[in-house]
């Protein structure tokens, strides 16, 4: 690595839906300020699309030191080869010691192309990133600052440290609702730099074309919510889930779910909480019906407070929680309503 | 219109259902004690690949595999449920790759295949969920992508028009043959075996497995060249063996933990009025919910 010659900075991908950056990617930027300070470098970010004349606002006041922007109509909806062909040649000027972006569709459609075609490691769906040396013992070398990339592996069971000690940059996904979005100066100004998308795509990129796309605004915010009522497997229908839908609008909750109830049905899967869904910190988590396996708690174990509602008195779930009711389900949350409606003012 | 299709599938452990006896006293996976099976989404890519092979006769479907010598199992499923023939990548050198190695290797035995017209994959493998090694391949390859794919509904005029699923809606994608696509989990599941093609090929053996259970029908296998499943080693791909297995895998791993939950002191209620009201009360009062 030329490590005099070029700034070696932190890049963040940002994924841009209908003029608006998700936040998957402002979450990635909170988390990519604090990693570029660590390293005592600069943050810069990358849109790739069609009319960001207001990215800048969107993302300067997270501390985004750079901006790169890549306007093109026909860089708008996301297809996998033009963006790569952006990505990989910036890169290859800007030589970045860090590039993340979001475990998405398009970020882990994206990721591993770029990752292959440089020749560097990614990780994908990082749960943790960290700053620290790596010490290669049969080499005799020392490795300084390297990026942590922290991961479940194995369905959850264990938690991998993944580093690429010789390869740039190091690369990452993570998955939405894992780092905290967070603005730093509502006031900071970058620089942007305007590129001439002609100089990194080629006619043969627009390969694949989109010929229709029925995307839907999220509706659910299970993320934002301070209290969620979430259900699992053990609901046993779709039907039984409303139950969960009428305590959760009678205490002012958003409704979750686990994985196993995603896959059977009873749920949407945007209302999937876990290592495969979002990582949720409400102020209070209502677990229905779960039992607890690993990969769910993964993604809830920082509730500030955990009601496990169960007919399992030994369901893993209920070590973690703060209030334990062991019960059927159906009994339980008909009462919660009731007894909510009585005492509140 | 005919096509060759190559399906890439995994051998896997079934990491989703790990059990208490699947730990071990240290709090570690006893991978010995779950079973291997054929990875969820490459079942689901394979059922994409038969139905294109249903639509238009004369298609052929080749299963890739790559993984120690069980693996074999992944073709025989294949073959049991309707693919043509498969090839096995096996070879100590491709132990430890991480995805870049695995799919530079992948890329060799796809090269040594030779002409194919759409390469299919499960979008990602339930022992690391990376989704990394269908985009890698085809960047190796240097032919294009079509992800998260919930039903390629045509293929006509080398023109394929690839249905995908996304985390908020739904996209058409239409691009170019060759293509790689790989297949999401919610597309439809794949068929189960046929018993006819069951019989025909039970006896599907690479030449280690011949050699390891001590058949030697050598008549059976002349005979019958459909029952020999080839295995490909570094040198059968000419591979470069610095870009297989560890060496050529840029990411390592520094350690590894279990997961340990902090056990906290919880208060429990039972599902009586009184617990119920008490328990309401209490959230009420300090400010939780209300």
């Amino acid at each position: 690595m030329d490590n005099e010659k070029f700034m070696n900075n932190l890049f963040v991908y940002l994924e841009i839906e209908d003029g608006k950056v998700e936040d998957v990617s402002l979450e990635l930027l909170t988390k990519g300020r604090a990693l570029a300070k660590n390293l005592n470098c600069k943050m810069e970010a990358v849109a790739v699309g069609s009319q960001l004349d207001n990215i800048g606002e969107q993302v300067f006041p997270y501390g985004v030191n750079v901006l790169h922007l890549f306007d093109d109509k026909h860089l708008y909806p996301y297809t996998s080869l033009p963006h790569t062909s952006v990505l990989v040649k910036l890169f290859q000027e800007e030589k970045p010691q860090i590039a993340l972006m979001g475990a998405t569709s398009i970020g882990r459609d994206l990721g591993p192309r770029v990752s292959s075609a440089l020749g560097s490691g990614l990780t994908a769906d990082c749960t943790s990133l960290e700053i620290g040396d790596h010490e290669e013992k049969k080499e005799n070398k020392t490795y300084k600052d390297l990026l942590y990339q922290i991961r479940p592996a194995f369905g959850g069971n264990i938690v991998a440290t993944i580093i690429n000690p010789d390869c740039r940059p190091q690369m990452a996904t993570v998955r939405e609702g894992v780092m905290k979005k967070e603005i730093a100066d509502p006031k900071h100004k970058g620089e942007i730099v305007k590129h001439d998308v002609t100089k990194y795509v080629s006619d043969t990129d627009f390969i694949v074309t989109v010929i229709e796309r029925q995307i839907e605004k999220s509706k659910v915010n299970i993320k934002g919510s301070p209290i969620i009522v979430a259900g699992g497997y053990g609901m046993g229908s779709k039907e039984n889930f409303q139950l969960l839908h009428d305590l959760a609008n009678t205490i002012g909750a958003e409704v979750g779910a686990s994985r196993a109830a995603v896959d059977a049905g009873f749920a949407e899967h945007e209302r999937q909480i876990g290592q495969t869904g979002v990582t949720v910190r409400p102020k209070l988590y209502i677990a229905c019906g779960i039992s607890g396996q690993i990969q769910h708690i993964a993604g809830m174990q920082e509730s500030a407070m955990i009601i496990a509602i169960n007919n399992d008195p030994y369901a893993p779930i209920n070590t973690i929680a703060d209030y334990v009711i062991t019960g059927e389900v159906e009994t339980v949350v008909p009462k919660m309503i009731k007894y909510y409606k009585k005492n509140s003012k | 219109m005919s096509l060759k299709i190559i399906v890439l599938a995994k051998q896997v452990p079934d990491t989703r259902n790990v059990g208490k006896d699947a730990m071990k006293a240290d709090g570690t996976v006893n991978r010995a004690a779950l079973p291997a099976i054929f990875n969820p989404e490459d079942l689901n890519a394979l059922e994409q690949a038969l139905r294109l092979k249903d639509k238009y006769p004369g298609s052929t479907v080749t299963l890739l595999t790559m993984g120690p010598g069980r693996a074999a199992e992944i073709i025989r499923e294949g073959l049991f449920r309707g693919a043509d023939g498969g090839y096995l990548l096996t070879d100590r050198a491709f132990a430890g790759a991480d995805t870049l190695a695995t799919s530079y290797a992948l890329s060799m035995a796809i090269r040594k295949i030779g002409k194919f017209d759409i390469i299919i994959s499960g979008r990602q493998a339930i022992d690391g969920d990376t989704a990394q090694v269908g985009p890698q391949v085809a960047e190796k390859l240097g032919m294009p992508q079509i992800t998260y794919a919930e039903e390629i509904q045509s293929v006509e005029k080398s023109k394929i028009r690839v249905k995908r699923r996304l985390e908020r809606g739904i996209e058409i994608a239409e691009g170019s043959l060759p293509m790689l696509v790989t297949v999401n989990g919610s597309a439809p599941e794949c068929r189960p075996r046929n018993a006819r093609l069951l019989q025909k090929y039970k006896h599907a053996l690479t030449i280690t497995e011949r050699q390891a259970a001590s058949v030697d029908y050598e008549e059976l296998y002349s005979n019958r060249p459909y029952l020999n499943l080839e295995e490909w080693s570094v040198a059968d791909v000419k591979a470069d063996v610095v870009q297989c297995g560890l060496s050529g895998s840029p990411t390592k791993v520094k350690k590894i933990d279990n997961v340990v939950f902090q056990a906290k002191e919880s208060k429990t209620f039972d599902s009586s009025d009184t617990d119920i009201e008490e328990l309401i009360v209490e959230l009420i009062n300090n400010h939780t919910i209300g």
